[in-house]
């Protein structure tokens, strides 16, 4: 019993991280499929968009690094599929890292294409502007004040899409697709001070304390990590890089599992032994 | 070509860091010394170039220091006091645009933290104790709010957790250890979703082996 | 003067931005704008004292020859992406043009060596949760139970498990999960508050470390 319980509990590092691997590798290579159930959180997020009137502004800020585009990417392909499908007009801005609208923007301009939508009346990419809360309580009261043109020098007020948008009055909702922190200076300096709607999407991190702010009402729904992703394909029927994803997250999680089941049985067969 | 040789590139970096898992070796240390060098320069490019440019330098060259643009002076005479920490008997000189940093940091803060999640989340803790014709619904609220108040229980410190006040803790350490196994399961979700996606650069992107 | 100073500046800083917060109006509104991005301005040029205590830190060990290669390595692609940045300026306006040089060290060099360590921790946090896990206490348990049932409610394998399973991980992350987590969101919101009252009554000056 004991020699059991010593080999259960003492399998080589090694060995798990290979079997980490090709539990991501082989769903990938042999293309293998998943069902996605939808969660609330993710259901109230869609809901909210869809019940959006035709030709209004929504925000979406594009605040998430590099080493997050595999969680966070897939969220962005989704909403703008949904927004552009609704046709909501859609603005782009960073404040967190200005690297994060050149993916942000390649990823508009591509889904954009998609549905036939036109820069300057159905899309505008604003850029970056550092100051963070600064620029998120300006928005409130101009946003000329900190956006006076768009990422490509052309004034605001010469673009058709944002002739007439001034502050959060004129915006139907604030989406942030954050790593870091920025999705709370939104709730706390958009939603707190001007009450415009938010939705946030977090990396699955930032997933669990993000729960009592959806609860409290501050955000109109929450999209965190992949699984997240996958979820709101499947709500808009098109399944992408979050879905596809989903065998391998799956595998993993069950490898997980079976790992702390079988150190958790070697580890009571050697109590055992030693009583 | 440029994009071949950035993905060999790319894919050379990716299996210096992977390699570590084998064990520690050279290939690993010059990728981590490496990464560690990139990333310095590259943020002192950025901060340049999205700070520092664009909000002191060039207004200060475009228009001089009229009107507005002489309070331009203040972050200028600061962001000069700040580098005299890098002078060792002149250090001290840095403490004026750090307490200036902090002043902000907290004044900000106060207000931040009261309006934006003290006083909804207290309100958004106040629900209703009994729900008609839902059982489920109630229990839920109840457990909602012994959650809440247990949880900061726990986080008390200035009294000693004994007695009724130890026991309260404990059901709180008990709300808190759910949490916390939730957490570490979202944080799994994570941390694979990004292995996921170094896997599908390397199989995808570099080996071409799956679309 | 050394040390009343900086407590001035730091009370009047702070207490300037609680009035801007009641009153957003001139000058108030507008000119605490501008010290958000002072800010910015301030915090950034304090990146350089960061940047040159690490160069100063491996040029030494060179110096002592211990770490050559590696301070050499570290060195090295410090100078080449500087160099390239400014490069990049000069060329193209902008190092984060599209085609510079410098976003080519960003797309292939730094993007993938930044991913690539994160993603080393799946494997870590695989290797952690055997080793780790273990059902040794009542607390350390129910630590276990949750994780375990939120894994699987989180993929599509819990579901085919059982068809409550996803069900029940919203559960535990909507009840549960959600009451601790405000917990100590209100007792941080209350840390904040205090930390922020010391500072602006001068009780805590953490400028003057």
């Amino acid at each position: 019993m004991n020699k059991l319980g010593k080999i259960l509990s003492n399998i080589n590092r090694q060995v798990i991280y290979l079997l980490v691997f090709l539990v991501v590798a082989l769903p990938m290579i042999l293309g293998i499929k998943a069902k996605v159930t939808v969660t609330e959180p993710v259901r109230k997020a869609y809901e909210f968009i869809d019940s959006l009137p035709p030709g209004s502004f929504i925000l979406i800020g594009i605040d998430y690094g590099p080493s997050t585009f595999p969680e966070m990417n897939p969220m962005l392909y989704a909403l703008l599929r949904h927004a552009f499908k609704k046709n909501l007009k859609v603005g782009i801005l960073a404040l967190q890292n200005a690297v994060n609208i050149p993916i942000g923007s390649q990823v508009l301009r591509a889904v954009a294409k998609e549905y036939g939508k036109k820069y300057g009346i159905d899309y505008v990419n604003l850029g970056y502007k550092p100051g963070w809360d600064a620029v998120i309580v300006s928005i409130g009261r101009e946003i000329r004040d900190v956006f006076p043109e768009d990422a490509f020098g052309t004034p605001l007020d010469s673009l058709p899409i944002t002739r007439n948008i001034h502050n959060y009055d004129d915006i139907a909702l604030v989406i942030d697709l954050a790593s870091g922190g920025t999705w709370a200076s939104w709730i706390q300096f958009a939603q707190a001070r001007f009450g415009v709607p938010v939705i946030i999407g977090v990396t699955a991190v930032m997933g669990p304390e993000s729960y009592p702010y959806l609860q409290s009402g501050q955000i109109k729904g929450l999209i965190a990590g992949l699984k997240g992703a996958a979820e709101y394909e499947t709500l808009i029927h098109h399944p992408y890089l979050g879905v596809r994803g989903m065998p391998a997250q799956s595998g993993v999680h069950i490898l997980i599992i079976l790992l702390i089941f079988v150190g958790n049985i070697g580890y009571l067969l050697q109590k055992r032994s030693k009583t | 070509m440029t994009s071949v040789i950035g993905t060999w590139l790319a894919a050379f970096f990716t299996l210096a860091i992977f390699s570590f898992l084998y064990k520690d070796n050279p290939f690993y240390k010059v990728a981590e010394h490496l990464y560690v060098g990139i990333s310095a320069a590259f943020w002192l490019i950025y901060v340049w170039s999205f700070t520092v440019y664009p909000l002191l330098v060039k207004p200060m060259i475009k228009n001089g220091l009229q009107g507005e643009n002489l309070l331009l002076l203040i972050p200028f005479i600061f962001s000069i006091m700040m580098l005299f920490r890098l002078i060792p008997n002149y250090g001290w000189i840095s403490r004026w645009p750090m307490a200036f940093t902090v002043g902000l940091g907290a004044g900000l803060g106060l207000t931040g933290a009261i309006q934006g999640i003290l006083f909804p989340q207290m309100r958004a803790t106040v629900l209703d104790l009994w729900l008609k014709n839902n059982p489920l619904g109630t229990l839920n609220n109840w457990l909602l709010i012994v959650g809440v108040i247990t949880t900061i229980f726990y986080f008390f410190f200035s009294q000693e957790h004994k007695g009724a006040f130890g026991k309260i803790a404990r059901v709180g350490i008990a709300f808190i250890m759910i949490s916390f196994g939730a957490s570490f399961g979202f944080t799994v979700m994570a941390r694979v979703s990004i292995l996921i996606g170094r896997v599908g650069f390397l199989l995808g992107d570099w080996l071409h082996l799956i679309k | 003067m050394r040390k009343e100073i900086p407590f001035l500046i730091s009370a009047l800083t702070a207490m300037f931005a609680v009035l801007a917060f009641f009153i957003p109006h001139k000058p108030f509104g507008g000119l605490q704008q501008k010290m958000l991005v002072w800010y910015s301005v301030v915090t950034g040029v304090a990146m350089l004292i960061g940047v040159e205590s690490l160069l100063n830190n491996h040029y030494k060990r060179i110096r002592r020859r211990e770490n050559i290669l590696y301070s050499s390595f570290l060195i090295f692609g410090f100078l080449i992406t500087f160099v390239l940045g400014v490069y990049s300026i000069r060329k193209y306006g902008d190092a984060f043009a599209p085609n510079s040089p410098f976003m080519f060290i960003f797309n292939y060099a730094e993007v993938p060596l930044q991913s690539t360590m994160f993603a080393l921790l799946a494997f870590f946090i695989a290797s952690a949760a055997y080793r780790a896990m273990k059902i040794r206490t009542v607390e350390a348990s129910l630590l276990l139970a949750a994780a375990v049932i939120v894994m699987l409610g989180r993929v599509p394998a819990g579901a085919q498990l059982w068809s409550g399973m996803p069900k029940f991980a919203e559960w535990i992350m909507e009840i549960p999960n959600l009451a601790a987590q405000r917990g100590i969101l209100i007792g941080v919101a209350l840390g904040s508050v205090g930390m922020s009252l010391r500072i602006i009554l001068g009780i805590e000056k953490p400028y003057l470390r």
